[in-house]
């Protein structure tokens, strides 16, 4: 006997005790597929046979099985189910997640099961149990079709049972994830035949007219290469030819080279045409007349092909879902009556517009999924992607247009109506105004708490899975919350950088060696090294003009461009300040021609800003300029008492007074390092910006070029405004040249005597791999003064710099990695045009992330 | 760091007996975060002068914090002023170098501790807190003191940066060293007001000990004593009690934070009881509006759930703020763990933020939005005014800001400037109004405004509220 289920169905087993279920079940399911009650009972109260417990068992039961269903998996229940109470809920259960429910009946013969019975050591159940378990068992029988089950296997003997060699899993229909396309899924037709043969053939197909047969229907469709196209359904009804468009439709699916779902207008034709009682409304009156002429075979033919037709289909190993006009996300390859129903219907909310018509549930709006939904039923002025979905349904019946979208090209392609066939009942806005925000833009002006809140798993390119933990988002979205500008904005935000190893170097806590040898030790042949900038990490997204930030952030704040620091905010406090020097930076950019050279409308670049005083006064002020303000008042008078106490001859006070001398010094030194970094700043060209990599233009995230190429285009961009702009010292190390090796690390000795602050090695590609995986994308190694401001002015003496040694690095380098690969997903999402959510969950993720502790002098 | 004391007393020398330290010897004493080192740069019949000179070791002092806290651990903690000014460690290092000094002893001349003996003390650095040199002045000219006070600039390259918060400070008084030594001991860390070391029941014990016979009748005696214990309250309550021996005092917590904190402006306290006006004011109002549900946006530290949780008329309050700790702050301001089941239910708080639509706040009767937009930078406005009245949806919502008008009525504010750090914009009484207006427009609300606290003649009061109520 051979027994089909379908690959996601609940298998409900259904036998008396001692008929052999567990035994069967096991034979042909995994064991994880198999939910008995029996084990449910042991779960919950030790013991397998444990009446008592059967309702904490079955609880148990349901719970595990909604969970399998709801993630897609098939399930089989192991209990006797010979009462039709029990088998009703796992029948509802079913349809809840939208799962055919099969029935397989062990019903073997009563003396079988009660010598079966005998024959347990464990329990036995008694004779007159199972005749009575029999006797409820025959009843059932009768009745499972109509208690809803979609496929009834029963066996009713031992060689039934045992003839039973496989039980085989069919794919659903709607599954076609083989089908990887490309594809050209074309928007709602109603009968615009003209439209579509036009659309078909921009779209590159050739149509041919030959002689029909039942087959062709009197065209020979010919697709680009393997190009399949896809019908979201509506073929008929309103328009001036529905039976050419259905002609033509049949021809291409019999042919292989097109699908089609059916639309709600399709299959009220069908009903029609099968003889029900329909209402001739909304078109199809006009369809039923063109039908008047047709051949009773034509008319068959129709029929049975509309009703043929499957509700939606799984495309590109589920990465596309077509349906006419709904279908969330637990519905995607399930088959129900409920998800028949979304995808021919939709969902309504109950109301009613002013026009009488139902008002559409919004499902769009939810969706969260990851694989792309196409539909139509809705007619849209224009067809948009929202959260993964877009309507191509463009009212071409209604004098707009018929849309097609290529996939995976993502490109739209469309025909006008050559007239207005119908009136719509509610007026479809086909000439908005130019500069309105498109649906994803609208919609992503606010985010949903949902989608930033909790343990999150960020999935990103370059490392894979980042997981942010519930505490570190808890004060992510406090900062957020409070002082991060608006998210439109916020593309990416910048990761930490660790610094290079510690010295080994007496007289040296960080030395070039040592960023350079972290390179070359992991196969790196080629480094950038940069001169570091003592100021402040400022992030600038520049568009070309006000049109382009509306275009493609969809803000309508009136800016240009914006720049914020490496937490997300503001950098200048004063919006007028801030216009000003948007406005500088793309005057520069327009100087350079850089927009055309990069054939975009906006840029984001990494940048240092300076002085470090204008952002960090109140640090300065409080900190810094504290401690040498402290000190500078203290230590005279301390070297002063030890020299008086010296010079009466107390010649012990020589030691003391020797180290505090050298404090002395050291915090002149102190003073003077930061004094460095701080200048005041009058106008816009007091400030310095310094940027050090282009990180993304429209289309394009720059991280495929080497450094090499940013500091020489962003040397060109310098040009165009040599006040503000500050170009990078840079020197390529070749670091298998021992010559070119040493004369960077003379190079970092120089910088820092003159007072800057350190270096920046990055591996000459901007993504660089060794043996453990991604490498650092840069390594700073920070200069000998600069280093008083981070670890104390006295840092340097001998008996506190051994003691500094002892740092690790390895929690600063794992954030400095995973704060990267989210920086870098958050900029490719956004280029990808991807929902905000998207784009934000990985710059949330990386503002959560620094919230982890690490050493803050690293 | 570095603590002189002077004597012109003849002989000068009799300093070396009192304080029983040798002239011509240098000593050093082992603290836990450094050394201690005596000596004397001056030593004559006319006039004599002893060093305590602390030489704290950085590293150490960052690494004994990292142990006792790990709180607010920041960059701040590797680089800051604590090995250069006079701090808890003076105390420390004054109680281990000169212990029978300041126990009033002295074994070669004992006659002389009792002669009180012109003194000169100076401190190379000091700073005061909240409060600067008028603290300074307050702690010890009440008890005799000639006080002296240079300040330091906060970096002479950039004079437009101003003044630092240090000052050498010159001491100069007739008086017994045990009294000099006890009065350092205590003042020195209340006007630090940063103990290096967790402050605890003991510290309490020292203070009384040293505060012996002056503390008690020092007019500045609570400031002093909260400072000295870092603002913790309960411990400064108890302190004060067992000062006042069974005398009533009859202060509450309360009153003691507002009289600890005198170095709080005049306007800050007049917002404490305006703010408190204001909960009550929402309070009546949401009892008004007949609501049950209610939400508290921006809920603090609980004050208005404290409020709404006396009215039955509440079954369920929901607070929500965007900060955690506050929100920690607030259950355990209204002991929400000792509730009984029933109060709990009625209770609910969470994290969240008003820029980002949250279904949980969805089918409320009523919102509370108090002191709340300001903090919000405006171009985020639309973002908070969508989540309220589009998505939240309350029938009543009860919003509260700041009159920018009022601000003249507080001299330090002079009009200009905000009345809190954060407050990210105020506004005018119109500015409020014609927000309001716009708002129940567009969300289809009717607007009522009214003043919160006592109008001034043209300029309105210092707080104005909107109540928005849906569709009428």
């Amino acid at each position: 006997m051979e027994i089909k289920v379908p690959e996601f169905s609940l298998v409900v087993l259904i036998g008396i005790s001692a008929s052999g279920k567990r035994s069967f079940a096991r034979k042909f399911f995994k064991r994880s597929e198999i939910l008995s009650s029996d084990e449910c009972r042991a779960l919950v109260s030790d013991d397998e046979n444990n009446q008592a417990s059967t309702n904490d068992a079955f609880d148990v039961l349901y719970y595990i099985a909604g969970k399998r269903l709801k993630n897609g998996l098939l399930t089989v229940v192991d209990a006797t189910n010979i009462q039709k109470e029990s088998r009703k809920g796992l029948v509802e259960l079913a349809k809840t997640y939208h799962c055919l429910p099969v029935a397989i009946v062990l019903d073997l013969p009563e003396k079988v099961c009660v010598e079966r019975d005998q024959n347990r050591t464990d329990r036995n159940i008694g004779e007159h149990v199972i005749r009575r378990q029999t006797q409820q068992l025959k009843k059932s029988i009768r009745g499972l079709k109509q208690e809803g089950f979609k496929q009834i296997y029963v066996l009713k003997s031992v060689e039934d049972v045992e003839s039973v060699v496989e039980i085989s899993r069919e794919k659903l229909y709607n599954n076609k994830k083989e089908e990887e396309g490309p594809f050209d899924i074309i928007g709602d037709m109603h009968g615009c035949f003209d439209e579509l043969q036009e659309l078909l053939i921009k779209l590159g197909y050739v149509i041919y007219r030959v002689a029909p047969d039942n087959v062709n229907f009197g065209f020979e469709v010919i697709a680009p290469e393997k190009r399949k196209a896809v019908f979201v359904g509506d073929l008929v009804d309103r328009g001036p030819d529905s039976p050419t468009v259905l002609r033509l439709v049949m021809s291409m699916v019999n042919a292989g080279v097109a699908y089609c779902v059916p639309g709600n207008h399709d299959m009220k034709l069908q009903k029609w045409l099968k003889g029900k009682q329909v209402q001739l409304t909304h078109g199809l009156d006009v369809t039923v007349s063109q039908f008047e002429s047709e051949s009773a075979a034509f008319k068959k033919s129709v029929e049975q092909f509309l009703y043929s037709l499957i509700s939606h289909y799984l495309f590109d190993k589920g990465r596309l879902v077509v349906a006419h006009a709904v279908l969330k996300e637990e519905m995607h390859g399930r088959g129900s009556g409920a998800v028949r129903s979304f995808c021919l219907y939709g969902e309504t909310t109950g109301e009613t517009d002013e026009f009488g018509l139902p008002i559409r549930y919004d499902w769009a709006r939810e969706y969260r999924g990851n694989a792309k939904v196409v539909y139509g039923h809705t007619p849209v002025p224009e067809a948009e992607w929202l959260n993964n979905t877009i309507d191509i349904d463009t009212g071409c019946v209604f004098g707009g247009k018929l849309t097609a979208l290529r996939y995976p090209e993502e490109e739209l392609v469309s025909v006008k109506a050559k007239m207005t066939y119908c009136e719509p009942v509610r007026p479809i806005a086909f000439n908005e105004s130019e500069n309105k925000l498109t649906s994803q833009q609208e919609y992503d002006d606010l985010l949903d708490i949902e989608d930033v809140t909790g343990k999150r798993i960020v999935q990103t390119r370059l490392r894979n899975n980042i997981t942010i933990s519930e505490e570190n988002s808890i004060a992510a979205l406090e900062v957020m919350s409070r002082f991060a500008m608006n998210p439109k904005w916020l593309i990416y935000l910048p990761p930490t950088m660790s610094p290079c190893a510690t010295s080994e170097l007496p007289e040296f806590l960080e030395h070039p060696s040592q960023a350079l040898n972290y390179y070359k030790k992991r196969g790196i042949e080629k480094v950038l090294c940069e001169e570091k900038h003592m100021g402040s990490r400022a992030v600038l997204v520049i568009c070309k003009d006000i049109q382009a930030a509306i275009r493609r952030f969809g803000v309508e704040d009136g800016r240009m461009g914006v720049c914020y620091t490496r937490t997300g905010r503001n950098f200048f406090n004063d919006p007028d300040i801030e216009k000003i020097f948007i406005a500088r930076v793309n005057q520069c950019l327009s100087n350079t021609h850089f927009w055309d050279k990069f054939n975009t409308d906006w840029v984001c670049l990494d940048t240092e800003l300076m002085p470090w005083s204008v952002k960090a006064q109140a640090l300065l002020k409080e900190q810094y300029a504290s401690v040498g303000a402290a000190a500078g008042g203290a230590l005279p008078e301390v070297v002063k008492a030890l020299q008086m106490t010296f010079d009466r001859g107390v010649e012990d006070a020589m030691p003391l007074l020797e180290k505090f001398s050298a404090k002395e010094k050291a915090i002149d030194k102190y003073v003077k390092t930061y004094q460095n970094y701080c200048w005041p700043v009058d106008s816009i060209d007091d400030y310095k910006l310094a940027p050090f990599h282009i990180l993304a233009t429209e289309g394009t995230v720059h991280i495929d070029k080497n450094h090499e190429w940013h500091m020489k285009n962003i040397a060109a961009i310098c040009q165009g405004d040599s006040k503000l702009f500050l170009a990078t010292r840079y020197k390529i190390v070749d670091l298998n040249d021992t010559s070119s090796y040493n004369e960077a690390l003379q190079w970092w000795l120089d910088l820092t005597n003159n007072g800057g602050e350190g270096m920046v090695v990055k591996p000459c590609d901007f993504i660089a791999y060794g043996q453990e995986g991604l490498l650092q994308p840069a390594v700073k190694c920070r200069g000998s003064e600069y280093l008083r401001i981070i670890y104390g002015p006295e840092y340097d003496a001998p008996e506190n710099r051994e003691r500094l040694k002892n740092r690790g690095l390895s929690r600063k380098q794992s954030l400095a990695l995973r704060e990267f690969a989210l920086g870098i997903e958050g900029l490719e999402r956004f280029v990808r045009k991807e929902p905000l959510r998207r784009v934000h969950e990985s710059i949330f993720g990386v503002l959560a992330l620094e919230s982890e502790y690490v050493d803050p002098r690293l | 760091m570095l603590l002189n004391i002077t004597t012109t007393h003849k002989p000068a020398t009799d300093l070396g007996y009192l304080l029983h330290k040798h002239p011509d010897k240098f000593q050093t004493f082992d603290l836990s975060v450094g050394k201690a080192h005596i000596f004397y740069p001056e030593k004559s019949e006319e006039r004599t002068t002893i060093s305590l000179l602390l030489d704290i070791d950085p590293i150490d002092m960052v690494r004994s914090a990292r142990n006792l806290g790990g709180e607010g651990f920041a960059l701040g903690h590797y680089v800051n002023d604590r090995s250069y000014v006079a701090s808890s460690f003076m105390s420390v290092a004054l109680s281990k170098v000169f212990p029978s000094a300041m126990n009033g002893r002295c074994k070669d001349r004992p006659e002389l501790v009792d002669v009180k003996l012109p003194l000169e003390v100076s401190i190379a650095s000091i700073s005061a807190p909240k409060g600067g040199e008028a603290l300074i002045r307050k702690f010890f000219e009440p008890l005799g003191y000639k006080v002296g006070l240079t300040r330091f600039t906060l970096d002479k390259k950039f004079p437009e940066w101003g003044d630092s918060k240090y000052f050498s400070l010159k001491l100069t008084h007739t008086i017994t060293t045990k009294e000099l030594l006890s009065h350092l001991y205590v003042l020195i860390p209340a006007l630090d007001n940063d103990k290096h070391y967790f402050v605890s029941e003991d510290e309490i014990e020292k203070l009384l000990q040293k505060g012996e016979g002056w503390l008690k009748d020092h007019p500045a005696r609570e400031q002093i004593i909260s400072r000295y214990l870092i603002n913790l309250h309960s411990l400064s309550r108890r302190a004060i009690e067992r000062l006042s021996e069974g005398d009533e005092i009859g202060i509450t917590e309360d009153e003691l934070v507002e009289k600890s904190e005198t170095e709080k402006s005049e306007t800050e306290r007049r917002r404490e009881t305006l703010h408190d006006k204001r909960l009550r004011i929402v309070a009546n109002k949401l009892v008004e509006s007949g609501a049950e549900r209610v939400l508290d946006l921006g809920c603090g530290e609980g004050k208005l759930i404290r409020l709404l949780l006396k009215e039955k008329q509440f079954a369920e309050i929901v607070g929500m703020d965007v900060s955690y700790n506050i929100l920690l702050k607030a259950k355990e301001k209204l002991h929400f763990d000792e509730m009984s089941p029933r109060q709990k239910e009625r209770i609910n708080l969470f994290q969240g933020s008003l820029t980002y639509r949250d279904k949980r706040l969805e089918g409320f009767d009523a919102a509370a939005v108090v002191e709340v937009i300001e903090h919000l930078d405006l171009d985020r406005l639309t973002a908070f005014e969508r989540v309220l009245f589009e998505f939240a949806g309350p029938r009543t919502i009860l919003l509260t800001t700041p009159n920018k008008e009022f601000n003249v009525m507080w001299e330090k504010l002079g009009g200009e400037v905000m009345r809190h750090g954060d407050h990210r914009f105020e506004w005018t009484r119109k500015e409020f109004a014609d927000w309001a207006n716009n708002m129940g427009g567009m969300y289809n609300y009717s607007v009522e405004i009214l003043p919160i606290g006592d109008e001034e003649e043209n300029m309105g009061a210092p707080s104005q509220m909107a109540i928005f109520r849906y569709g009428n």
